[in-house]
């Protein structure tokens, strides 16, 4: 009885809240491959593709990351090709049944997988990312496909890396009746683009801000990171759109992830000079609030891997 | 075509782990909790013919995965076994399956260390007691796999020859976490020392082309008197830049003493305080 009671608090609580946070993405579907990718419009002419708000997995098509575009006018401007073939065909097709124009280029924020293995989608149009960001596409390319064929099976079936093939610009461009600014930062890998639509203060902030999810960390650096959201806070925006977590129609992620890699940062440098071994840090009393964000099991897992070994390492005494 | 017979044996391997399975085919598996096929082989190559037993009171520590194969931590806790005299770390599908032997003389017999896994895997602890009996514990570890046969980062940059048998250390009293007998996981209260120590050594395994087996093979420490502490043989799948840390109950009398070699006989070690 309490349940129900329970259950019928939170359909009333569901209900209640902005519809912005009801946008929840359609399942993918793994006996059909598809993605069931819808995009909602945030502003005249900006999209966004949003997925799940999880990690990786069979289920979800791998389909994790919210990636975007911009009818400008001029052509269409697409912000990540998403984690397979498959979704960057798929994603090809939502743009076409949105709009009659055609891609003109295709922005890629940094080198993660999903940022970039949809590109045989988009063959035929220029695709740009930062001279470091293609570098490190190019290193990673063959890691990146056998890992996410491991955990994504099916839905990788054709997919194979095809790079960016022209260098992002940072800097302001108008494409058509639009103003698309181009902001280079690092932290999160060692290079970060933020794409900001001038006009509505949409900012598509890449890897550098996760909204209720917790960060990847395999390339970052956390005060260049924490410099980079610094940076992001001061600037006129009115919505982000993360790469991974929940879009809303504010700002407010800035902070989660400032707060975050902070505790990251304190918590595991006092672990190190305890003399905590990375199985201690594994088991560390994390704050109730972090705990909640989506991926926490996974991709606290992976923070420790990542970052632990640079606060020990700074704690072990050299002798020769 | 390779990619998809990966994937597929992954899924193979994923429903051979469940429990229900292996207690579906205990005679072929040796009763192993992880119904692993492996387990009969490694217990008469590894624990010989002295009476073996699977116990609870052995607790292996790991993540669920391996974010970097080529560095799991493995935390190995005998506390609630007496007299303790040597641990053996096996993984039943690496191929080389002897991790590492630790002799705890007088420390408290829990090591924690890295190594590198080649696929999925259990990872076992096998500790005897002085009454010749093998309690064994384990974890299982899933991998994306590649850890034992990929170059480490030392090897591919040549920066290893610059670096070989540097030693960082350091010993942080009253550190060593309580573990909770249960879950293995430890309380606030902290008692005894804990010494962590690292060695720069690019612990190759041979199984890359080119490169011989090269790796750290025998670690001892001592107190200010000279007398043993602890004394470890590690193998071939011992991370590359290894790193260990070794619990004591009491803080060791004395400046502390590294002494060791690798396969190639060149002499590691220094002071640790």
């Amino acid at each position: 009885m309490t349940r129900l009671l329970g259950v019928a608090c939170l359909f009333v609580l569901l209900c209640a809240l902005p519809a912005f946070v009801f946008a929840q993405p359609t399942q993918a579907d793994p006996a059909t491959l598809d993605y069931h990718l819808s995009a909602r419009a945030v502003a005249p002419g900006v999209f966004v593709v949003e997925g799940a708000n999880a990690d990786f997995s069979v289920a979800n098509g791998c389909n994790i990351i919210n990636t975007g575009f911009i009818v400008t006018g001029a052509g269409v401007v697409v912000v990540n090709t998403g984690p397979s073939r498959r979704y960057g065909e798929q994603l090809r097709a939502l743009i076409g049944r949105t709009s009659s124009e055609p891609v003109v280029r295709v922005i890629h924020l940094n080198l993660h997988p999903d940022y970039f293995l949809g590109n045989q989608a988009f063959a035929d149009v220029p695709r740009a990312a930062t001279p470091a960001t293609r570098a490190g596409m190019q290193r990673e390319a063959k890691a990146y496909e056998d890992n996410l064929y491991r955990l994504c099976g099916d839905w990788m079936k054709g997919t194979e890396a095809l790079l960016p093939d022209t260098d992002a610009k940072p800097g302001v461009e108008r494409i058509g009746r639009h103003e698309i600014e181009l902001v280079a930062l690092r932290g999160h890998t060692d290079s970060d683009l933020v794409l900001i639509h001038r006009a509505s203060g949409v900012a598509f902030v890449g890897g550098l801000v996760f909204s209720r999810r917790i960060p990847t960390t395999p390339h970052a650096q956390l005060d260049a990171w924490q410099a980079s959201l610094l940076d992001l806070a001061g600037r006129p925006l009115r919505m982000l759109v993360p790469s991974h977590g929940v879009v809303s129609a504010d700002t407010a992620a800035i902070a989660l992830t400032q707060r975050y890699l902070a505790w990251i940062h304190t918590a595991f440098r006092s672990a190190a000079e305890r003399g905590d071994d990375m199985n201690d840090v594994l088991r560390l009393p994390v704050p109730d609030e972090f705990r909640q964000w989506a991926a926490f099991e996974a991709e606290y897992t992976r923070n420790v891997a990542n970052l632990y070994p640079r606060y020990e390492q700074a704690v072990l005494k050299p002798r020769r | 075509m390779s990619r998809c017979l990966f994937a597929s044996l992954g899924l193979v391997w994923s429903m051979l782990a469940t429990p229900s399975f292996a207690q579906a085919d205990a005679a072929s598996t040796g009763g192993d909790p992880f119904g692993s096929y492996q387990w009969p082989d490694l217990k008469r190559e590894f624990l010989g013919s002295g009476r073996v037993e699977f116990d609870a009171r052995v607790k292996v520590l790991a993540p669920a995965f391996a974010e970097d194969p080529m560095n799991v931590p493995i935390t190995v806790l005998a506390d609630g076994l007496r007299d303790v005299e040597w641990i053996t770390v096996l993984v039943d599908r690496n191929p080389i399956r002897k991790v590492l032997e630790y002799f705890p003389v007088a420390s408290l017999p829990r090591v924690s260390f890295r190594f590198k896994l080649e696929q999925a895997s259990p990872v076992r602890a096998a500790v005897k007691t002085r009454d010749g009996v093998w309690h064994v514990g384990g974890a299982l570890v899933d991998s994306a796999g590649g850890g034992c046969t990929a170059a480490g980062e030392t090897r591919r940059d040549g920066s290893w020859a610059r670096t070989l048998g540097d030693l960082s250390a350091r010993v942080f009293p009253h550190s060593v976490p309580v573990a909770d007998a249960d879950t293995g996981t430890h309380a606030n209260t902290r008692t005894g020392t804990r010494v962590r120590l690292r060695v720069m050594h690019p612990m190759d395994t041979g199984l890359v082309r080119g490169i011989p087996a090269f790796y750290v093979n025998r670690l001892s420490l001592r107190d200010g008197a000279g007398r043993e502490l602890l004394r470890i043989n590690t193998f071939e799948p011992v991370s590359e830049n290894p790193v260990f840390s070794f619990d004591f109950a009491e803080q060791p009398v004395g400046r502390l003493q590294l002494v060791g070699t690798d396969n190639n006989g060149n002499r590691i070690g220094g002071p640790v305080e």
